[in-house]
């Protein structure tokens, strides 16, 4: 596989769900050489999964104070995402601390590019809001031109 | 936690619990004897099949059924998976931490990535028992009261036999490994109660026994040990009623059964340093880390000799009674009582987590750490008292740093 897109989050929890919908968009819109996965399974498993990529592109949903629906871009294999570890994760771990685990065990993908969309309600049973999804269209076009834009390295 | 300093002396310590009650022993009324299993097993995400097997046990009791050796084997094996995976985790990805100075795993990993590796690895072997068994990793699906919905074959369960024995090396590592941390000086002369088998390391059966001298049936549980409200937690309290605040968890286990563990287990404790006796709970973690290896040690045993049973459970009638059961989860002994109508609708529920019998222990225990190290700054503090609340892994220590530390200092 050269490029992997994973759309992480959980579909059942409101603005959690970001990633999943960008996910289900992507699928029918990229190139055939683009896999696109969804993912909501413990992060940590992500180190298994994105073995088999040049490129990963991962989404999910992000707190960090900022006005709902901002879209986040790290490159994760620029630079550590230490400072976004967040210590309020229960039962285990997160993505940041998944991404951070990986690059201890020397298991990142050569590049690996994360895009967090600023959510806020997290409630049981809802939707994507509606500031969120707009987001996620947001997304979903800077995915595509992003993987249209240069083939992997190597 | 709330911590009141007068002078050189510590007046209170409040460990205050805000968990948004969740209503589980309410919703469970009205709901079949058969559904106790998987609706209790949600309560948590760590360890499901313990609330599956107290369900199991408690019903099976109400019922009468008494379970074959077989597929009591198997209800074992599985329940050596999550002492495995829940273990493995706390080991390497909370507690440890806390001993080398780092403020989570992910820290660490940046210097002792092996480690950490380690740990995921162990907890990995763990997975893969439960979803072999279980169905599925997360939340099992295959445990139903009178036994199992589906038993393996014997080559599903031998082909996970590599990877249990690659990670019971890998525990002796960390039994090593821990048994070699600094402990803070620190015992109290605890009650601990586990379950008590003649035969057996205690998971899924035996008497409830204590280092002073309790020695009960499950059923007696209500006898001797009360739940309570206190103002300052939406977790419950409970306390012996003869002699208050006890112990659960590894370390009661450990006191009280030494002997019965396997000899690599026995063997590898000693050699990192650990007595047949332990007082100290910060020494809960290498305690852990053997329970952890026995728990390999034990599915690696129940694989080789497994021969599939005949049927996978055991046909369960429903009729009007009542029913106690008890088990050890990774965190301590789990006690379910269920008073159950003729049709089988469940007309009382009740369940005690471990954590809800530790809590009052833990809060004794920084009462008299807390004292012992008034001159600390509160920082310092703070994360000392984490680690020492760790040592309980009690199901609110999950998040890396979950305590607000109060001091209020006069």
């Amino acid at each position: 596989v050269g490029t992997l897109v994973i759309g992480v989050g959980n579909a059942l929890r409101g603005d959690d769900g970001a990633g999943l919908a960008a996910a289900e968009v992507l699928r029918a819109r990229v190139a055939n050489d683009v896999t696109v996965e969804s993912w909501d399974g413990p992060p940590m498993e992500l180190l298994d999964r994105w073995t088999v990529a040049e490129r990963v592109i991962v989404i999910d949903a992000v707190t960090s104070g900022a006005p709902v629906g901002t879209i986040h871009r790290f490159d994760a294999s620029a630079a550590p995402l230490l400072d976004h570890v967040s210590a309020q994760t229960t039962h285990g771990v997160g993505l940041a601390q998944a991404i951070e685990l990986g690059r201890a065990f020397g298991r990142l993908p050569r590049s690996l590019v994360v895009y967090g969309i600023e959510g806020r309600e997290f409630e049981i049973g809802r939707e994507p809001s509606e500031r969120v999804r707009r987001a996620v269209s947001a997304v979903v076009e800077r995915v595509i031109e992003e993987v249209a834009a240069d083939a992997p390295e190597g | 936690m709330h911590v009141k300093i007068r002078g050189t002396e510590v007046s209170d310590v409040r460990l205050e619990i805000f968990e948004p009650p969740r209503f589980f022993e309410a919703f469970l009324r009205g709901r079949a004897f058969t559904e106790a299993p998987d609706l209790t097993a949600r309560i948590c995400g760590i360890c499901p099949i313990a609330y599956q097997m107290s369900a199991c046990n408690a019903m099976e009791d109400a019922l009468g059924v008494s379970i074959p050796t077989p597929i009591q084997d198997l209800r074992r094996l599985l329940y050596c998976g999550e002492w495995i995976e829940s273990h493995a985790l706390h080991v390497h990805m909370l507690h440890a931490p806390d001993f080398l100075g780092y403020e989570s795993a992910v820290h660490m990993a940046q210097d002792h990535a092996a480690e950490v590796q380690r740990g995921l690895d162990i907890k990995k072997a763990g997975n893969a028992l439960v979803e072999v068994l279980g169905g599925r990793s997360v939340h099992p699906v295959n445990v139903r009261v009178g036994g199992f919905y589906r038993a393996p074959a014997r080559h599903e369960l031998e082909a996970l036999t590599d990877q249990l024995e690659r990670a019971r090396d890998a525990c002796l590592d960390t039994v090593r490994w821990v048994g070699a941390f600094e402990f803070p000086a620190f015992e109290r002369d605890y009650e601990f109660i586990a379950l008590g088998h003649p035969d057996e390391y205690p998971m899924n059966q035996g008497r409830l026994v204590s280092n002073d001298g309790l020695d009960i049936a499950v059923a007696d549980f209500g006898e001797h040990i009360r739940e309570q409200h206190v103002p300052h937690s939406t977790a419950l309290h409970a306390a012996l009623i003869e002699r208050g605040p006890y112990f659960v968890g590894p370390l009661a286990r450990y006191n009280l059964n030494f002997d019965r563990l396997s000899p690599l287990a026995q063997e590898a404790a000693t050699d990192a340093g650990l007595a047949e006796r332990c007082r100290n709970p910060f020494q809960s973690i290498v305690v852990r880390s053997v329970e952890t290896l026995y728990a390999c040690d034990e599915a690696l045993r129940l694989i080789a000799a497994y021969e599939p049973p005949d049927r996978p459970f055991v046909e369960v009638e429903p009729s009007a009674a009542t029913g106690h059961g008890c088990t050890e989860a990774p965190r301590g002994i789990l006690y379910h009582r269920y008073e159950i109508d003729a049709g089988g609708s469940i007309l009382d529920a009740q369940i005690v987590p471990p954590t809800s019998q530790n809590q009052p222990t833990i809060e004794q225990d920084l009462r008299q750490y807390v004292t012992d190290r008034l001159e600390l700054p509160d920082e310092q503090l703070q994360w000392q008292c984490e680690q020492a609340i760790r040592n309980y892994d009690p199901c609110i220590s999950c998040s890396t740093h979950f305590l607000r530390l109060h001091i209020d200092r006069e």
